[in-house]
């Protein structure tokens, strides 16, 4: 919804209790921002309304007035009479409406959700033991809240095929759809791939796609999020893990500047599944399906584990010591990533500043974008470089200039972080000249010529914050723990900067050093780490506003009023 | 050729003496353990089985059931563990104290007739290694050394434990030695009347008891001397130089293995000696029934019998010390003292000058 | 003040105070004691008698056509108090007999070092598929002979009847259609 519907509130009276709820805003809606609850299945905030589940049925009631002079009609005690409507009414098809009168407790009610239930239970197989959607069910938790506890159908139930794969990442189960129809809406509205339908009627309805055609969209997994119960499962998570076992930590998409927002489950150390966290200024409640593979780069064959020194596993002091010998040496050039997180960022451009290195290259990633949640730069932080001042104008994709550099004999060291020299357009003989020092996730052309490699941690190792498309400040936490005897980067960081000063390094934290960014740089001014809440902030973009940004129009990004956008949001977080 | 009957004979004797006291005192513990296992609705060892023996059908099951091969697994186990010596102790005495605890309860035997043996000329010999005429002094003598070895264990050891289990156990030996030997002065001052040509011989007072054991007559001594036999043998209730409780071990605390074990058999052979030496003074010794004359037939048979009877009333008061250890709390230590000092003592004493008087009034009669 | 009540102790008798008629009733309670019959259980070879509702080891069941009952849901490694369960989840491959049931456990271990014998995985099953047996007396020489494996827990488990047969009912209506065609 808009601020202005926000910021304007009308009076309803809920359970016998006036309530101020946002105008115009849709009555399941309203009754969710009071904390409390109208169980519905079919009924989704970003979707379409088509009321076909009837669990959110209501009492409505409104305020009665004469219908041929407009006076409100008064009972005996001077007090307006209520006219409730002789049936209940759904309140996902209901806008709340001022002096309107609903009951959501009434015996009425509770009848209703207990017809309701019955018949959806009736078919529905008692699956619960292998179904991955337990735990997170809305059928279990309404059936435990409304259900009867038996069954009062003694007919064998209907059988349905129960092993249906509908796309390549997706597998179907019709016994337990409950025909919510949320998937369907989702792929016509959303994601623009019409490919879902029911076939058939009655008890026989079924889902379906159209013939040849998968559900194979860049965007299927979120139909797997809105369903309701386990009908529709993933095939990268069914039967991995129980989600009662999982640990659900906010992060952040990598994969492009979009900064979806996610939630990422974990147990144990392990990561089992990415879900889109809903953030209505970012990403809606999506995210792309090719964001939620990200974290099985935590466990890659090509991961980066060990310090190395010329090839050689070493420990964390001795890297740091021949690191140090060798920046010293002078005429150092660093290569800085928009993969990094703002803090890190921050802290290079510290160490560059101690290094006083020669010069700070980066390295651009774009790609074609989808307009939806998929934007043409895919690295989550081009942004948050521009603003702790490491580069002044967007990056290009090959290293020329650095090249150039080398070939002059400019440069004797590089500080790489993250990107792959030869990939970048060095070649093999301007590789050579240098002595390549290498920080990042996995191994590549550049830690393989590395004179020194750091391993990196990934984003679900650390926590940090990341500038998205719409100069959006958004952090990302801690999910799981670091590979055993990897610091985390901003430690690194630290350490090379206070060494190259001759400082003794201290343990660097997040909310410490966004104490210092938050001085020196100023469009961060009065901002602190804790303050940017689960949300995110949006922040000035200032000079950078007029750099030709890659990023196309796309859900939430719009090039035209990019800077405007960023502000505003900012303003409503 | 003579130094066969002088040196050879004797020497055997003994051997044979010390095995079978070493025997009963070994199967004391067993039975120590099965009675207590008894008492306690339990079953005791029944577990060890010889390789052979063992596997004899229904002999070997039930020997095994009884526990009868338990003794020599507890001795071989005594042998062969590991000898520990905490760096702390006084090295001699920490060795000696074991052998000072055995030797003095082995050598009380030497003068314990067990027997009698009525030759082809009807000339009744009494069986004994040594039928000295002081028997019975020199039994209160030997073994009430027996009290070196603890009170230097105790020492020894260098510890806490030990060394108040040292000083317990010499305090109470000191006071319960005289009541002991006081309540036996009048079992002698009626058994060795001026002209019997008994003396203090333990044979003599056993041939003095054929017709009424003292026990019955003298009922005042023999408590007295039961009393003080279960103190001067470290038996329940007055084992105050163990003591488990307060002690962890008392004056062993810091032994184990075969040391341990002499200290254990030492232990046990005073119960046996004490047992021998109670039947002898109060129990008629191999005497059959008090006022029965002994049926013991002359030569090899009747000696035998004999011999087996005394054991078997040995073992009848085996069986009582057990019996009382599974009995009988431990006192405390302050009763240990009042009960030897101020009861037992004056009680002694007034039993003596009663029979001394009583002795007086008979003889001038 | 609360009230109180003194009670004079009786003076001790002539008798009580020489404790000699106590020791002798010591020795006849002994003694009689010693009389009656023992109930030690010899026990490897006598065995006690185990009651139905016995809470033993935690074990896996088969039904009566061999299939196993568990369907790795995990709910025991969530609800086990002391967390001795650990569960790695699988999938029946397609093709298989059981390949309806979709979902068997690849994995499923039981550590009896921390086992509590409380019973609650076996409350908790869905499946009737763990039970808590007879067997009493667990040993072993290490720490990961002490953790139950799978197959180790189907061999104490073997196999118990089923009066459900939720999966073999499920199987024929699969083959057989809906019922009101």
């Amino acid at each position: 919804m808009s601020a202005d519907a926000k910021a304007e509130t009308i009076t309803i009276n809920v359970d016998g209790v006036d309530r101020e709820v946002p105008k115009g805003a849709n009555l399941i809606d309203a009754i969710e921002q009071l904390g409390e609850e109208i169980p519905h299945y079919c009924y989704h905030p970003k979707l379409s309304v088509v009321g076909n589940c009837r669990m959110c049925l209501v009492e409505l009631g409104m305020p009665m007035r004469d219908r041929a002079t407009g006076e409100p009609v008064l009972d005996d005690d001077g007090v307006q009479k209520i006219g409730w409507m002789p049936k209940p009414g759904i309140a996902c098809s209901t806008t709340v409406a001022p002096g309107m009168h609903i009951k959501t407790k009434s015996q009425v009610v509770k009848d209703c959700r207990n017809g309701v239930m019955e018949f959806l239970l009736l078919n529905h197989p008692l699956d619960c033991p292998i179904c991955d959607q337990a735990g997170e069910c809305r059928l279990q938790e309404f059936a435990t809240d409304y259900g009867r506890g038996y069954s009062r159908y003694t007919e064998a139930k209907n059988v349905k095929p129960k092993r249906t794969r509908i796309g390549p990442r997706i597998m179907l189960d019709d016994e337990r759809c409950i025909l919510c129809s949320r998937c369907i809406r989702f792929s016509k509205e959303i994601a623009n791939d019409d490919v879902l339908g029911f076939i058939d009627r009655g008890s026989y309805s079924t889902l379906t796609t159209y013939p040849g055609k998968q559900l194979e969209n860049n965007y299927s997994l979120n139909t797997v999020d809105i369903c309701p119960v386990g009908a529709l499962t993933s095939t990268d998570f069914r039967f991995k893990m129980r989600v009662w076992f999982l640990k659900a930590v906010p992060s952040i998409c990598t994969e492009s500047s979009v900064g979806a927002n996610t939630e990422v489950w974990s147990r144990e150390g392990k990561i089992y599944r990415i879900t889109p966290r809903r953030n209505d200024a970012v990403n809606d409640t999506w995210m792309t399906d090719s964001g939620r593979a990200l974290y099985k780069q935590v466990e890659a064959d090509n991961r980066l584990r060990a310090y190395q020194v010329d090839g050689k596993a070493s420990s964390f002091d001795a890297a740091i010591a021949a690191a140090i010998a060798q920046m010293k040496q002078g005429k150092t050039a660093v290569v800085a990533s928009a993969r990094a997180s703002l803090e890190e960022q921050f802290l290079l451009s510290q160490m560059v500043e101690a290094t006083a290195a020669v010069r700070v290259d980066m390295v651009s990633h774009y790609g074609d974008g989808d307009h939806l949640l998929l934007s043409e730069d895919r690295t989550p932080n081009l942004r948050g470089a521009l603003l702790t001042g490491l580069i002044n104008d967007l990056p290009d994709a090959r290293l020329d200039g650095l090249g150039k550099a080398i070939d002059a004999g400019e440069v004797d060291t590089l500080f790489v972080v993250h990107e792959d020299l030869a990939a970048a357009g060095l070649t093999d003989a301007q590789i050579a000249k240098v002595k390549v020092i290498y920080a990042g996730i996995e191994e590549n052309s550049s830690s393989a010529n590395a004179k020194v490699s750091f391993p990196l941690l990934t984003v679900f190792e650390k926590e940090g914050s990341f500038v998205n498309q719409n100069f959006r400040v958004q952090k990302f936490h801690n999910a799981i723990p670091a590979p055993r005897g990897v610091v985390y980067d901003l430690h690194l960081l630290e350490t090379l900067r206070a060494h190259m000063v001759g400082e003794s390094p201290t343990r660097p934290t997040v909310p410490a050093v966004w104490e210092l960014m938050a001085q020196k740089i100023t469009c961060l001014h009065g901002l602190d780490f804790r303050g940017l809440g689960d949300l995110g902030v949006g922040v000035d973009a200032g000079r950078f506003a007029s750099l030709p940004f890659v990023e196309s129009k796309n859900l939430k990004h719009d090039p035209e009023k990019r800077s405007k956008l960023g502000v505003e949001a900012g303003a409503t977080a | 050729m003579d130094w066969i009957p002088n040196f050879l004979l004797p020497f055997f004797y003994a051997v044979t003496m010390i095995v079978a006291v070493m025997t009963i005192a070994g199967y004391s513990v067993l039975a120590e353990r099965k009675v207590s296992g008894w008492i306690q609705h339990r079953v005791g060892p029944n577990r060890t089985a010889l390789p052979i023996v063992g596997s004899i059908p229904i002999i070997g099951p039930f020997l095994t059931k009884l526990g009868i091969f338990q003794p020599l697994a507890d001795g071989l186990k005594f042998l062969f563990k590991e000898d520990i010596m905490p760096g702390h102790v006084r090295k001699g005495y920490y060795f000696a104290a074991p052998i000072i605890a055995l030797v003095p309860a082995l050598t009380t035997m030497v003068v314990l007739p067990f027997g009698q043996y009525v030759d082809a000329d009807g000339v009744t010999q009494p069986l004994v290694l040594a039928n000295v005429d002081i028997g019975i002094l020199f039994i209160l003598a030997v073994s009430s050394l027996g009290v070196y070895g603890i009170v230097l264990a105790g020492w020894s050891a260098n510890s806490k434990y030990p060394f108040l289990g040292g000083i317990r156990s010499s305090a109470q030996m000191v006071s319960y030695e005289l009541a002991m030997g006081l309540s036996i002065l009048p079992v002698f001052m009626w058994a060795a009347a001026p002209g019997a040509d008994y003396g203090l011989s333990l044979y003599g007072v056993v041939r003095s008891q054929d017709g009424l054991w003292l026990g019955i007559w003298q009922p005042i001594s023999a408590m007295i001397f039961l009393i003080a036999v279960f103190a001067e043998s470290n038996r329940l209730p007055f084992d105050m130089a163990e003591s488990e409780t307060d002690l962890v071990g008392g004056f062993h605390t810091e032994y184990g293995s075969f040391k341990f074990g002499l200290f254990f058999v030492a232990e046990y052979a005073h119960i046996v000696i004490g047992s021998a030496v109670f039947v002898l003074l109060f129990m008629g010794g191999w005497n059959f029934l008090p006022f029965v004359a002994s049926p013991w037939p002359d030569g090899v048979i009747g000696a035998v019998l004999s011999v087996l009877w005394f054991l078997f009333k040995i073992f009848a008061m085996i069986f009582f010390f057990i019996w009382v250890r599974w009995t009988l709390p431990r006192f405390r230590y302050d009763q240990v003292m009042r009960l030897g000092w101020n009861i037992l003592l004056p009680l002694a004493v007034g039993n003596l000058i009663f029979n001394a008087l009583l002795i007086a009034i008979h003889d001038r009669l | 003040m609360a009230k109180t009540k003194v009670l004079e102790r009786k003076p001790l008798s002539l008798a009580e105070r020489t404790y000699l008629p106590q020791i002798a009733s010591g020795l006849k309670t002994t003694l009689g004691n010693m009389l009656k019959p023992n109930v030690t259980l010899q026990y490897p070879e006598e065995r006690p008698v185990i009651p139905e509702n016995y809470r033993g080891v935690p074990t896996l069941v088969r039904d009566p056509e061999g299939r196993e009952k568990c369907v790795s849901c995990q709910l025991c490694e969530f609800v086990c108090p002391p967390k001795a369960i650990r569960i790695t989840p699988g999938e029946i491959s397609e093709g298989s007999d059981t390949e309806h049931v979709e979902k068997a456990p690849e994995e499923f271990e039981i550590n009896m070092l921390r086992c509590i014998y409380c019973g609650l995985c076996q409350e908790v099953c869905p499946e009737e598929a763990i039970f808590l047996q007879d067997i009493f007396s667990v040993s072993g020489y290490s720490r990961e002979e002490m953790i139950n494996k799978k197959d180790k827990l189907y061999e104490l488990g073997g196999t118990l009847p089923d009066r459900h047969r939720k999966w073999d009912k499920k199987k024929a209506a699969e083959i057989n259609g809906p019922a009101h065609h």
